[in-house]
């Protein structure tokens, strides 16, 4: 093109040039006509060759096919072989949730399908649907997430996972093991998921620093997904990180959690009686969490690719208070003996501290303990002859897994843990597990 | 009390008109943004040259420096879609995202080979916009700094005329040294080698290096045992003169097959800081030639 410029620029100079106009005799004039031949020629070449050169065709396709979104599919499916039941809850932790995910023998695990794109210049949106192996299709994550709010703010709304602790928002396909630490699924239900809104904040600083905030319908145990206006559930959270050196890296967090807690209900609660399969119980009251988490990373020369050492670990803390109803019953004629109501009010804790670590490329082993503290709870006259307060058992158990990792999107997983988190029914629990990734895969987070 | 007032809004507005905050991904282009640049940037590098660039986390202060950059400057072609698009995403900086001035890829300035004419994972880890290792053929940089120089003006146009004299500058320097390398190189042209990973079709674009095996099965993919003995049969009816591999490679790939095909194992820096010699784009060339040579002897 510039080429074309300069031959253009070389006539018009030449035509221009007065002191050709004054070429007096034929000589000069034919050889003139000869220049002003060659140089038409010359042009003419010139502009043959540019409408030869094959335009490179940028138009896309016009049909509605344009602007697909990355879709990617997960496919997972475990080998399980457990000493005990996994449906018996962890000592102290009757009222908590208790999805372990566990099956005895071969079995599919949740498919997860999820699409992303950005929707315009300022909102990006992510859906992850899980297809459960039984049948049924849930949405795991909804959200639209801004793009250019500024001022670095980060509004996020939908259905996501908090950003509390640090692994709560990873999604179960990265996880390190098959399943969630006991303190996650003890105190979390495996994972806490909200409806609602995030904003996050991210300081100008050279050191990561971000605060952020949740509100929600309390979608997610412990919240019971009340009907009412409002928020039924918030959280808050900052974290920090940085790196040492080119080595090594962190980042750690506290995280808030408060909720309130209506006709939660669970079942097979055991009691001082020692009633058979236990009783059901109804609590009402203001559910309130701290939590405290880190991650360490090393890797020799930075490189990840080789080896690599990932430590990390939380701790979280409930403290609830409100109203115990013992023996629900909610029958028309309930006999007595049901529906006993008291003060209850409890704290408890739960930790993990895990351990990756890459010993060469592609392969990985790692190690993670487990312990909770079901607390001493304070029970009310009326119930105190019923309810258990104090179990005097700390649930905990200790994990070891490696995994085969020939690509970033296949792992096949070998784990073995020695459980003793019900007390009385020590466990040895082995896994087999296939985690699989199709389609555009997305970035993970750190 | 106006004193310390003032100087507390100094420190809060950091750099209001000082340097251009550039997030470079990789070494190369910090490289080259530094001659382009000069003290007109504040540089931040990502990575080193003894990391694999395909293998990064995104993480805290990748997102920290990446809020307050008003230039990212990365390869582009796919290397960095393992981290790069969280971190730009969790940054909330909406002056680098891509498509906007602040987002820079240097694979968009030159042409690209090793274009797929299919996109399959089973051919392992392709890269759809072509092969992104663009760096090591030193004639790229001359269209990837012209792009670049415009780049900064646009950005920075109060110093339009020191960002065209650094480009000035530096055109002219490396066209010379382009000279010097290739008449350096001249005994290469024609030369078969081995390479561990297909990181190298640009510099054998350049030099006339002929690549007869790779030693990853696919891109992407650890050598085994057995592929290796593959490799090592086949080198017998196609020999080659030396083994070569990017400086954050492992080395237990290349060492196994220049011992028992009895050719030497070449490290090239394949980035700046890569070796202790490759301090800057210059001498990362003048390293690169010289161990090439040195290979062979």
């Amino acid at each position: 093109m510039s080429r074309n410029i300069y031959w253009c620029a070389a006539v018009a100079a030449l035509l221009g040039n007065p002191l050709n106009v004054f070429a007096a005799d034929d000589n000069g004039l034919q050889d003139i006509r000869d220049q002003i031949q060659q140089l038409q020629q010359s042009v003419a070449a010139q502009a043959q060759a540019v409408t030869q050169q094959p335009i490179r065709s940028s138009a896309g396709p016009s049909s509605e096919n344009s602007f697909n979104p990355a879709v990617s599919m997960i496919l997972s499916g475990t080998y399980g072989q457990l000493k005990q039941d996994p449906v018996v809850p962890a000592t102290g932790f009757a009222m908590n949730a208790n999805n372990t995910g566990y099956t005895r023998g071969f079995s599919l695990k949740e498919s997860e399908l999820s699409i992303a794109a950005n929707i315009d210049p300022q909102f990006r949106g992510v859906g992850t649907f899980s297809l459960d192996p039984a049948g049924g299709i849930s949405v795991e994550n909804g959200f639209v997430q801004t793009s250019a709010l500024g001022n670095g703010l980060n509004l996020k709304f939908g259905r996501f996972f908090s950003g509390l602790g640090y692994i709560n928002e990873q999604h179960s396909h990265v996880w390190d093991f098959v399943d969630q630490p006991l303190v996650y699924r003890a105190l979390w239900d495996n994972q806490y998921a909200d409806d609602g809104l995030q904003l996050k904040w991210l300081a100008p600083t050279d050191m990561f620093v971000e605060v952020g905030g949740e509100i929600g319908r309390g979608l997610g145990f412990p919240g019971t997904d009340q009907n009412k206006n409002g928020a039924g559930a918030g959280v808050l959270f900052a974290h920090i990180g940085d790196d040492i050196g080119i080595e090594q890296s962190w980042r750690a967090g506290a995280s808030l959690h408060q909720t309130r807690r209506v006709d939660a209900v669970s079942v097979a609660v055991p009691d001082l009686a020692g009633t058979v399969s236990g009783v059901s119980n109804s609590f009402t009251g203001d559910s309130q969490t701290a939590g405290l988490d880190f991650v360490w990373k090393y890797s020799h020369n930075g490189n990840i690719r080789e080896r690599y050492l990932k430590v990390q670990g939380e701790y979280f803390r409930r403290k609830e208070s409100g109203m115990l109803t013992y023996n629900l019953d909610t029958s028309v004629a309930p006999p007595p003996g049901t529906n006993i109501a008291g003060n209850y009010a409890n704290t408890q804790s739960g930790w993990y501290l895990q351990s990756v670590y890459q010993f060469m490329p592609t392969w990985r082993t790692g190690l993670r303990y487990d312990r909770l503290d079901p607390g001493t709870a304070s029970v009310g006259a009326s119930i105190a002859a019923n309810v258990i307060s104090d179990y005097s058992f700390n649930p905990s158990r200790l994990t070891w897994m490696a995994d085969y990792n020939p690509s970033e999107f296949t792992r096949i997983r070998l784990q073995l843990a020695h459980d003793n988190s019900r007390q009385g029914l020590a466990d040895n629990q082995l896994f087999v597990q296939y985690i699989m990734s199709l389609g555009a895969h997305g970035a993970h987070q750190y | 009390m106006k004193k310390i007032l003032y100087t507390f809004l100094l420190l809060l507005s950091g750099n209001v008109h000082a340097a251009l905050n550039i997030f470079a991904c990789e070494p190369e282009w910090a490289a080259l943004t530094q001659q382009l640049a000069g003290n007109q940037a504040s540089i931040y590098t990502a990575t080193g040259a003894l990391q694999d660039p395909h293998q990064v986390q995104a993480r805290p202060s990748l997102i920290a420096k990446a809020r307050n950059a008003q230039l990212v400057v990365c390869t582009g072609a796919e290397l960095e879609i393992g981290w790069m698009p969280v971190v730009l995403r969790e940054s909330v900086n909406s002056a680098i995202q891509p498509g906007s001035l602040g987002n820079f890829e240097a694979a968009k300035y030159v042409s690209m080979l090793e274009v797929p004419t299919r996109l399959d994972r089973a051919d392992g880890d392709v890269h759809a916009a072509g092969n992104p290792h663009i760096q090591t053929d030193a004639r790229n940089f001359l269209p990837v700094a012209e792009a670049l120089s415009k780049r900064l003006i646009q950005l920075d146009p109060a110093n339009t005329a020191f960002y065209q004299q650094q480009l000035a500058t530096f055109s002219q320097q490396w066209h010379t040294a382009i000279a010097k390398w290739e008449k350096q190189a001249a005994p290469l042209k024609g030369v078969s080698i081995v390479v561990q990973h297909k990181g190298f079709p640009y510099l054998n674009d350049w030099l006339g290096l002929k690549e007869v095996a790779e030693l990853e099965p696919k891109p992407g993919m650890e050598p085994s045992a057995a592929y290796l003995g593959s490799v090592l049969s086949d080198l017998q009816q196609h020999p080659a003169k030396m083994v070569i591999r990017a400086a954050y490679q492992n080395g237990r790939p290349s060492e196994w097959i220049a011992e028992r095909a009895h050719i030497p194992a070449v490290i090239v820096p394949f980035s700046v800081g890569g070796t202790p010699q490759a301090t800057d784009l210059f001498t990362m060339f003048d390293d690169t030639i010289q161990r090439l040579l040195a290979g062979l002897k």
